[in-house]
């Protein structure tokens, strides 16, 4: 029997029990709606992850304390608080490579001013850093390599802190206080949202560097180094290049450990895909599991099929069919079933990943390749469980199958 | 009436036919070393009691079945050693079956029905199935019903169906299952008026019946008993059933013949 007749054989076979056929196929509609969100929503967090990390700056590294190892046991990082202004001096004097570095001392503090008060990370960097991260000034400018080198006592706000602070007003010119110091509020960083992990980009003030050791942090060392290279192809070797001058600077002898650690974003969006990674294979393996009820469904079904279909198995093999024909009939019309059950699962799945998407605020994506191959899967699942029930009725005698009442 | 035509090779040979079952630990033997020779164009009716070994013969003979022992020729074939797709194979290409439930598929058109034998044909011999399948229901005089489905159609347009499917594939043996068990007196006679038809055409017709009055519209009785042939005798008073719907009065015509 040619392809095509076997398929409109199954098609019309199928349409005559309507009842029957939606709910066989809805158990693997739904195991193809929830593998499909749960993938849409692994695949939409990992690529959000990826965006943020973008987000963070473009070829940008990271060089921080720690990491030493104190006779053979690793302290971590940041164990020792070892990152100087006179660290960020010599790397940005002696590379090659770098596009900018900026040092960041890190602290927090209440910010007073226009409509009340807000506590906030504050960030003393160099003029680099809008460069490093990639960031821009929605109002005002940044301050300059001249407020830096004068310890001048200005401000550039986070959207954040500029919505509440100021909600009706520009605040560029306005004055705040940190610390009980009055800043002037030289610019308004453009927003850039949450950060992978869920925190706030936009809640921060950045200050000069200088500023911010002198008048709030009071201490010489420094949180990080950022630095970033023209090219992303420069990015290993512009590490290395750091990574040398580190290690001269905090004179660690050869052979020794390093006493920090230089990252770039590439690393830290590994690290968070792989944990999303995990994850969303985790929620696919747990949706798999009703697809795979499905798919018992539909052997059940085909089974009882193939018992109430006794007699018109008999005669097709009276009239000629041999097992293989009547093998590949009921083989088809469970394939038939379980795609059918896999295409509406699609749509579905789109559906509910957009819904879910916009219920919970996450993103979510389906990734184009996810449907070819759950409709493939799924003709799989028919493919499986179809099986046992077509062997069955390939297997009947013809002169039992004929006396079946 | 014509002799059936002795100088071709005959169309059936069985030599030596056994068939023994084992039920419940003991042996049943249905069939007991029978012989037979059917020649082409032959009709011959088989009869016999229930139980007498008539339904297996027919099942060896329609290559449903094979013996236990003995041989068996089909038109040339040795069918007692084939496998199962080459018995399938040989069902489609040179026997046609009609039955006593008829066995049409339900809820699919007679056009559909008499074409399925067709669509098995594994050589692909048959160019346009549907116009062969018109073809068939018309000369069954069923050219007016090809769209109506088995539950629409009388018993005895059923069975002119499934006499159509069993012509299709132009078969070297039509086999009929107690093709009249289920139809009225009239409708019977319409069947047996097909069958005489088609056998004048020179097809090759084996009836298994039990009705006695049935037999008599064959050229030929072989009357089994306790899976053994025990009369094998043409029919002497044969019976033409156009002429007998004729002088059962047929004022109306007979099932939209």
């Amino acid at each position: 029997m040619k392809t095509r007749t076997l398929l409109s054989l199954a098609i019309r076979s199928i349409a005559k029990n309507k009842m029957r056929t939606s709910l066989t196929v809805l158990g693997v509609v739904i195991g193809v709606a929830a593998v499909i969100v749960m993938v849409a929503v692994g695949y939409g967090a990992s690529r959000s992850i990826s965006d943020k990390v973008k987000g963070l700056g473009t070829n940008m590294i990271v060089v921080t304390a720690g990491s030493s190892a104190a006779g053979g046991v690793s302290q971590g990082a940041q164990a020792f608080n070892r990152l100087s202004i006179e660290d960020y001096q010599k790397i940005v004097r002696e590379s090659t490579l770098l596009a900018g570095a900026s040092p960041v001392v890190l602290t927090r503090a209440q910010v007073i001013g226009g409509a009340g008060n807000w506590r906030t990370s504050v960030n003393g960097v160099s003029t680099a850093y809008p460069v490093i991260r990639d960031w821009t000034t929605s109002s005002g400018t940044f301050f300059t390599d001249d407020d830096v080198a004068a310890m001048r006592k200005v401000v550039v706000l986070g959207g954040t802190v500029a919505k509440n602070l100021f909600p009706d007003t520009d605040p560029v010119g306005q004055q705040v206080q940190l610390r009980n110091e009055p800043f002037t509020v030289v610019g308004v960083l453009a927003t850039k949202g949450q950060t992978a992990s869920g925190s706030d980009q936009d809640d921060v003030v950045i200050v000069p560097y200088t500023t911010a050791q002198t008048r709030l942090a009071g201490r010489s060392f420094i949180g990080q180094i950022l630095a970033s290279t023209n090219a992303p192809e420069d990015l290993p070797a512009a590490q290395d290049e750091i990574r040398a001058i580190m290690r001269e600077a905090h004179r660690v002898a050869t052979g020794d450990a390093d006493d920090f650690t230089v990252r770039n974003q590439t690393d830290l969006a590994e690290t968070a895909q792989a944990t999303t990674k995990v994850m969303s294979w985790l929620l696919a393996a747990v949706a798999s599991i009703s697809l795979l009820v499905g798919g018992i469904g539909i052997m059940n079904i085909m089974l009882v099929s193939v018992t109430e279909r006794t007699r018109e198995i008999g005669i097709r093999q009276a009239v000629g069919a041999r097992g293989s024909d009547v093998l590949r009939q009921f083989l088809v019309e469970s394939i038939v079933l379980s795609a059918l059950g896999g295409l509406v699962g699609v749509l579905l799945g789109v559906t509910g990943a957009m819904i879910v998407g916009r219920i919970t605020g996450w993103s979510t994506a389906v990734p184009a390749e996810a449907i070819p191959l759950a409709v493939g899967f799924s003709a799989g699942v028919g493919v499986f469980f179809g099986w046992y029930p077509a062997r069955k009725a390939a297997a009947l005698n013809p002169i039992e199958a004929l006396r079946y009442e | 009436m014509t002799a059936p035509i002795a100088d071709k090779p005959p169309v059936i040979r069985l030599e030596g036919i056994t068939k023994t079952y084992s039920a419940g630990g003991s042996e049943v033997h249905a069939l007991r070393a029978v012989h037979l020779i059917v020649q082409p164009g032959e009709m011959i009716a088989i009869v016999g009691a229930s139980g007498s070994g008539k339904s297996t013969l027919m099942n060896v003979l329609g290559c449903l079945d094979t013996p236990t022992s003995g041989s068996y020729t089909l038109d040339g074939v040795r069918v007692d050693s084939l496998s199962r797709d080459a018995l399938a194979d040989l069902r489609n290409g040179k026997v046609g079956f009609v039955f006593q439930g008829f066995n049409l598929l339900s809820r699919t058109t007679a056009l559909e029905n008499v074409e399925l034998p067709l669509l098995y044909d594994r050589a692909a011999r048959w160019g346009d199935t549907a116009a062969l399948a018109r073809e068939a229901l018309t000369r069954v005089g069923l050219g007016d019903r090809m769209h109506h489905q088995p539950n629409e159609l009388s018993g005895g347009q059923q069975q002119r169906v499934a006499i159509a499917r069993a012509l299709v594939t132009e078969p070297t043996l039509l086999l009929a299952d107690e093709p009249t068990g289920n139809l009225d007196t009239r409708t019977s006679l319409d069947v047996m008026a097909l069958f005489q038809a088609l056998n004048e055409q020179g097809i090759t017709l084996m009836i298994v019946t039990h009705e006695t009055d049935i037999a008599r519209y064959a050229r030929r009785i072989v009357e089994v008993r306790d899976g053994r042939i025990i009369r094998d005798a043409v029919v002497t008073d044969r019976r033409i059933a156009a002429d007998d719907l004729r002088a059962m009065g047929a004022l109306e015509p007979v099932e939209a013949a």
